[in-house]
């Protein structure tokens, strides 16, 4: 870790302490050349607040467990340079919105992955291990429509940014229908038709207004919100049949 | 403003809801003013000299503004829904200006017609 170049070179971080109700505590940490928002985060436990909570793994944008509020904006603290939030030196790090919060910035995520229930995400496949495998064209046009939502690692951003989720906590929220997208798109999943009736349902895909916070915050570039209108087109042309070329 | 919220297409979307729960505040007396028709053109007239109050021409010009925004940023939630956008495009960002320019010519048009 390289040193501050002035001693008064220092950023201003607002931490949040507590759960449900908490607040912002200030801290003071070394302004450097290179840090990201994670290593502003592990600075402060590691050297003024041993007992601050917070989630990583990877810290290299694989796993998206270190996902916070960053000055207002859902991100992966470890894919953001500190250079690229800091407003005037300072710096606002809070739990994700719209979950339970737990302690400091660990929120509750079930109520997120219950979602995916909801929108009938489960993948249930149709063959045995004794069958042969599925032959599946990549370049046909129901596997690309599958395949653009397909690198999603639910690390809750786009559920975070979502002001529909923030509106109507039963609304399943982006990640999930974006799924759903994708299994009503493999000819492989067993309940496509169950899928689709589950996105469709009450607080489904059709309680989406196209604000398109999900897509504007996906760390990965998906379109979520290009899933969620591909399955409102459902509507008028209902589960698309399987490629025959 | 809470910076999820600080960008167009927030703003546009916004827009659309509250000119929709407007209209559906104002709608019922313009079709309670309609409604007198049925009982004759003398009726109606009675209620049209309300119409000459400067407080009821601009409730009007509201209005008519309100049902062109509600108009042109449902047709832009339409064409952001049902239509195809490449991937690379940000199609929230699209249409809004557009939609913006034909509200206000619809809001001018109206004042220069009936004032």
């Amino acid at each position: 870790m390289t040193e501050p170049k002035t001693k008064d070179s220092h950023l201003s971080v607002n931490v949040w302490r507590g759960g449900n109700e908490g607040e912002l505590v200030n801290y003071q940490v070394p302004a450097r050349e290179n840090q990201t928002v994670l290593d502003v985060i592990t600075e402060i436990q590691r050297f003024q607040q041993p007992d601050l909570a917070y989630r990583f793994a990877c810290r290299v944008g694989v796993c998206g467990s270190c996902a916070m509020t960053v000055n207002g904006l859902p991100r992966w603290t470890c894919r953001t340079h500190i250079k690229k939030v800091v407003d005037n030196g300072q710096l606002t790090v809070e739990p994700l919105r719209n979950l339970p919060r737990i302690k400091d910035l660990v929120c509750d995520l079930e109520p997120f992955i219950d979602t995916w229930k909801k929108a009938g995400a489960p993948f249930s496949g149709s063959r045995t291990r004794y069958d042969p495998p599925a032959n599946i064209k990549p370049d046909s046009p129901l596997r690309q429509a599958a395949d653009a939502g397909l690198q999603c690692i639910n690390c809750a951003v786009c559920y975070s940014a979502c002001d529909v989720v923030h509106w109507n906590r039963d609304y399943v929220g982006p990640a999930a229908l974006n799924r759903a997208w994708t299994l009503v798109n493999d000819v492989r999943h067993a309940k496509r038709q169950e899928t689709f009736e589950k996105a469709f349902s009450e607080n489904g895909c059709q309680s989406c207004h196209s604000h398109g916070n999900c897509t504007r915050h996906c760390p990965i570039q998906l379109n979520p919100s290009e899933s969620i209108t591909g399955l409102k087109k459902m509507v008028f042309k209902g589960l698309p049949k399987e490629d025959k070329k | 403003m809470h910076p999820l919220r600080s960008h167009k297409s927030y703003l546009a979307s916004i827009g659309h809801r509250v000119s929709g729960v407007a209209l559906a505040v104002f709608l019922p007396f313009h079709f309670l003013l309609l409604s007198t028709a049925i009982n004759g053109a003398d009726a109606m007239d009675e209620y049209l000299t309300l119409a000459e109050m400067l407080p009821v021409k601009i409730a009007e010009w509201g209005l008519v503004t309100l049902l062109a925004a509600h108009l042109f940023f449902g047709i832009r939630v339409l064409l952001l829904e049902f239509t195809h956008w490449p991937r690379r495009i940000n199609r929230y960002a699209a249409w809004i200006v557009p939609c913006t320019i034909a509200t206000i010519l619809i809001a001018t048009l109206f004042i220069i017609r009936v004032y």
